[in-house]
This record gives C-alpha cells, sequence and structure tokens, in this order.
C-alpha cells in the first residue's frame, strides 16, 4: 500500500538535505487536537472510533495543504509498511499499537501527516530537514486554524486545547529538533547537557538508541510543557536551547579536531573505507558509521551535496527499510548484508575524501 | 513478602519495576510484562521515562474525590489508573481532581495560547440557536403565540448573521 510514498522522488525527509545544516537534520512540530462532542480514542466503541475517523479524514482530505495526499486505515497496512512508516517519522509506535478504527493522512511532499485516532483525535505534524522552528510552528498553525473553520475542536478557556492525557493540555504543542550530536558524545558532555536543558523543560532522547549514547549521535530535543505558555513562548524558549547546543556542539567538534586531528581523521577515514568495502553490517554500526559520514560533510571532507545522500542512508538503512526494500521478510542476518550491499554500492559513487579543507567555517 | 504489586497500566501482577528522580522527587512505575513491551520500555528506542510518569505517577496522591463522567462514563479511578480523561465533558467533571495534576507538570495551569475563535463562535452559535428552537417549540406548545413569534424573528436574525459571518470567512 505505502510504495508510491517510499518511490516518491520528492519526499522531504529523504530527498530534499539542500536545505539542511550542520547539527540540525529535521524540525517537528506537531499539535494535539480533539473534537469537542465525541469520546476520546481510547474510550470511544469502535462505531465512535469509524465515525470520527471518517469524518476527521475528509474534512481533513479537503483541506489545500492535503492536496493529493494519501490516507491509510492503520488496520489495512501489514507490520512492516507500519515499521517503514514510523521510521520515515510519519506515524508514531502508539498509533500502529490501535485497534480498528486508526488512519494517518500524509501530503504529497510528506512534510505534513496528521495521525487519526491515536492518543487523540487527531495529531498534526508538520516535518522538514534543517532548523527552522518558526516557519514550521506557521504553517501548522494555519492548517490548523483552517481545520477549525469544519472541525468543532474539545477547547477550554482554562485548560486550552483538550487532550486526553494532561501532559498535552494547553496548546497541544510539541515541537522537537533532531539533532547530531557527535562532539558533545565524543568530549562526554552529553549527560551534562541532558541534565541541564532538562531543568529548563526541555526532553532529550536518543533517536536510535538510548540515554547519552545514542547510536548514531542522533538526539531528538523537544519542549516537555505545553500548558502556562503561548505557543510562540514554547518556541522561543526551546529555540533559545537549541542554539545553545548548538554552539556547544560547533565548539567542542573544534576543539576535539585541534587535540585529536589524527584520532579524528584516521576515525573518519576508516568509516568511509568499511563504507565501500563492507559486507555484514547491523543497523547500530551503519548508524555510527553514517554518523561520521555527516561530520567529513560538516569538515568539508565529503562535497555538500551528498548531505542529503547521507541523511537518506540514516532512514534507509533501518530494520523496516532494508527489509521492505527486500520485498519479503528477511531474517536479520540477511538483512546486515542487505544493508552492507547497499552501503557499498552507495559510497563507490563518492568521490575520495579531501583532506586539506577540514575545518574551514561554513 | 507484601502483596504483589499491580501494573500502574492495567492491575495485572507487575513485573517491571522503575524509578527516576525528577525534580528531587521520587517517582516509581510499575508495569506488567505486556505493558512494559507496549509501552516500549523494553525497547530502547521508544522508550521515555519520563512520558511514563506524566501519564501514570503524577496522579498519585490526588484529592479522593469519586466522581464519574455522565458523558463517557470515566470515573476518578480510572483516571488515577492511565492518567488519561476520556472526553471533553470530563474537564468539568475532574477539574479538581486535574489541576493540581498540572502544577507539578506544566509551566502554569492556565491557557495562554491560540484561540480557536471560528470553531468557538459556531460552537456558541449553535447552543445559542438550540436554544431559541427549544423556546419556539415551547412557547407553541404552551400557544404563547406572541412569545413564539418573537423566538422566530429571533431564529431568523442569529441564522442571517450566521451566513454572513461564514460568507466572509470562505
Amino acid at each position: 500500500m505505502i510504495e508510491s510514498l517510499i518511490k516518491n522522488d520528492r519526499a522531504e525527509l529523504t530527498q530534499s538535505a539542500k536545505k539542511a545544516s550542520p547539527v540540525v537534520l529535521s524540525t517537528r512540530v506537531r499539535l494535539a487536537r480533539n473534537l469537542a462532542d465525541a469520546p476520546f480514542p481510547e474510550r470511544a466503541t469502535s462505531a465512535q472510533r469509524s465515525d470520527i475517523l471518517s469524518k476527521c479524514a475528509g474534512h481533513i482530505g479537503d483541506l489545500k495543504a492535503m492536496k493529493e495526499g494519501v490516507f491509510f486505515d492503520v488496520s489495512q497496512l501489514s507490520d512492516l509498511e507500519k515499521q517503514v512508516l514510523v521510521e520515515r517519522h510519519l506515524i508514531s509506535r502508539e498509533l500502529c499499537e490501535t485497534e480498528q478504527g486508526s488512519g494517518v493522512m500524509i501530503n504529497k511532499d510528506q512534510t505534513c501527516s496528521v495521525m487519526i485516532n491515536e492518543e487523540d483525535h487527531l495529531r498534526i505534524q508538520f516535518l522538514k530537514t534543517g532548523f527552522n522552528l518558526n516557519s514550521i510552528w506557521k504553517q501548522v498553525d494555519s492548517f490548523d486554524s483552517d481545520l477549525e473553520k469544519s472541525l468543532d475542536v474539545a477547547f477550554s478557556e482554562e485548560f486550552g486545547f483538550l487532550t486526553a492525557c494532561p501532559t498535552n493540555l494547553g496548546t497541544g504543542l510539541r515541537a522537537s529538533v533532531m539533532m547530531h550530536l557527535p562532539g558533545l558524545v565524543i568530549s562526554d558532555q552529553m549527560e551534562r547537557v541532558i541534565r541541564a536543558v532538562n531543568q529548563l523543560g526541555i526532553t532529550v532522547r536518543g533517536l536510535f538508541g538510548e540515554g547519552s549514547d545514542a547510536t548514531g549521535h542522533v538526539f531528538q530535543i523537544s519542549n516537555q510543557q505545553t500548558l502556562g505558555e503561548s505557543e510562540s513562548e514554547i518556541i522561543s524558549r526551546l529555540w533559545n536551547v537549541l542554539k545553545t547546543i548548538i554552539d556547544h556542539e560547533l565548539n567542542a567538534r573544534f576543539k576535539y579536531l585541534e587535540e585529536n586531528r589524527a584520532k579524528l581523521l584516521d576515525k573518519i577515514g576508516r568509516a568511509f573505507g568499511v563504507l565501500q568495502n563492507v559486507h555484514f553490517l547491523t543497523s547500530n554500526e551503519a548508524m555510527n558509521l553514517l554518523s561520521l559520514m555527516r561530520l567529513a560533510v560538516d569538515f568539508h571532507m565529503l562535497p555538500e551535496a551528498n548531505r542529503s545522500d547521507v541523511d537518506r542512508l540514516f532512514i534507509e538503512c533501518q530494520p523496516g527499510h532494508i527489509q521492505y526494500a527486500a520485498q519479503e521478510g528477511i531474517e536479520p542476518e540477511l538483512r546486515d548484508i542487505a544493508r552492507a550491499d547497499k552501503l557499498r554500492e552507495e559510497f563507490s559513487h563518492l568521490p575520495p575524501l579531501i583532506f586539506d579543507k577540514i575545518g574551514e567555517s561554513n | 513478602m507484601a502483596d504483589n504489586l499491580k501494573c500502574s497500566n492495567c492491575n495485572k501482577e507487575a513485573t517491571v519495576h522503575l524509578t527516576q528522580i525528577v525534580n528531587n522527587k521520587i517517582h516509581k512505575v510499575d508495569l506488567c510484562e505486556s505493558c512494559a513491551q507496549k509501552k516500549g520500555v523494553t525497547d530502547p528506542q521508544g522508550f521515555s521515562l519520563a512520558d511514563l510518569l506524566a501519564k501514570s505517577n503524577l496522579t498519585q496522591g490526588l484529592p479522593d474525590l469519586q466522581l464519574v463522567c455522565s458523558n463517557c462514563g470515566l470515573e476518578t479511578a480510572d483516571f488515577r489508573r492511565t492518567g488519561r480523561l476520556g472526553c471533553s465533558a470530563c474537564f468539568q467533571v475532574f477539574a479538581d481532581v486535574v489541576r493540581p495534576v498540572l502544577e507539578d507538570m506544566h509551566v502554569g495551569t492556565e491557557h495562554k495560547g491560540k484561540v480557536p475563535e471560528v470553531a468557538l463562535t459556531r460552537q456558541n452559535s449553535q447552543a445559542k440557536l438550540q436554544t431559541l428552537r427549544d423556546s419556539l417549540a415551547r412557547a407553541i406548545a404552551e400557544e404563547a403565540y406572541e412569545d413564539a413569534a418573537t423566538f422566530r424573528d429571533q431564529i431568523k436574525a442569529f441564522e442571517t448573521a450566521v451566513a454572513e459571518l461564514e460568507a466572509t470567512e470562505a
């Protein structure tokens, strides 16, 4: 069912890293919304859930932003298809667990997805490469305002937008930014950063791994609180924290490069060699090698034009995508072989690493 | 050994026990195996203790109010167990139970963000229209024809105003 999504050559996350920046891979803003007159998904009967699903899908499909979008009924998707959509950040794990009567609408370039009957009736998200919190907030805000013209949303003056879980009350807004932080990890600063930003109501979690040692050095950083502040206050508070993290990350990279130049170049050089010759590769190891390749682009050792390839491979090397590409459910060992084949082929087309422009500022 | 701990999500026997210190408070979560799996505790990619805590543990130690939502049937105990409300009417029924939860959870306890003006105006006008229609029906039933005429005019005026508003938005 999802073939058209995977083959789409204009998909934001896998195809458009021109706008991408060092440190930030992508930015996402989501809003939680519920209908005023129906029980929340968890307490709705399956008949009510079906009604909500078709009602919402109809209204959302009519919006301009969803032109040429696609709709999937979650119960019609295979486990593998769901996994692929999760790996592309288009649906949540929680949506996969839902019973009958849940769905998702995804727009043409996969920048907008709306989950229906997840924990709330609607979870509206906009997701783009690069660091652009404000413009994404504006987009999701205007989508939400358009939707409100045809749907009665649950709202109270005191609690704001009503959500099943009190953690989302008020604005219902969760903004998260995917950050590549090898400098902070390698210089052992990540735990300190996590503790510090937690104090500020900001959550950090590893995207592919756990805690401060996240595989691939990719972290998802988001606001924890949604009530008591306006949307723009939430966004600007998060923005300030992220800006500080970016500065620390860049400093850590250059400091490490200054003090451990040979060691770092050796790491990147070996990773490049491995990727060109590998025959068996686990998902975790792939993420760590790709992390070094992203660093190579940031250091001008690989052309900027290859940034989008690296970012795409972060997604395409995950287990669901490898299996989906193989057209059948394959065992982990065969997956590791398929992943190695794919990366070897991709990296055979890249130019050799350039070592004499390293560290030039962007 | 004391009684086995119950899963904070579904009341089965808990086999997974998590402890974390957040804002100098100790939070504990007990889960059965299937809920632990479902919540992604065993899956390093999808798990955040912070989310789980926010959803279950912070609802402990709330005022002991036995309430039921007449709209969706949610009871205080359900909210304590799952940390979730059942429908928009729940927020009126459980307001006193929800408020203390919010103090630890958010920057403030009152909404300061966007207001869905269009939807609210429409909802209010629909409610007002319904009241007028009810009054009209009652007036006719009571053969109070002068009142009925007044209500009918009000309904007409109201419908015209709403139609004009919608035309300007479109």
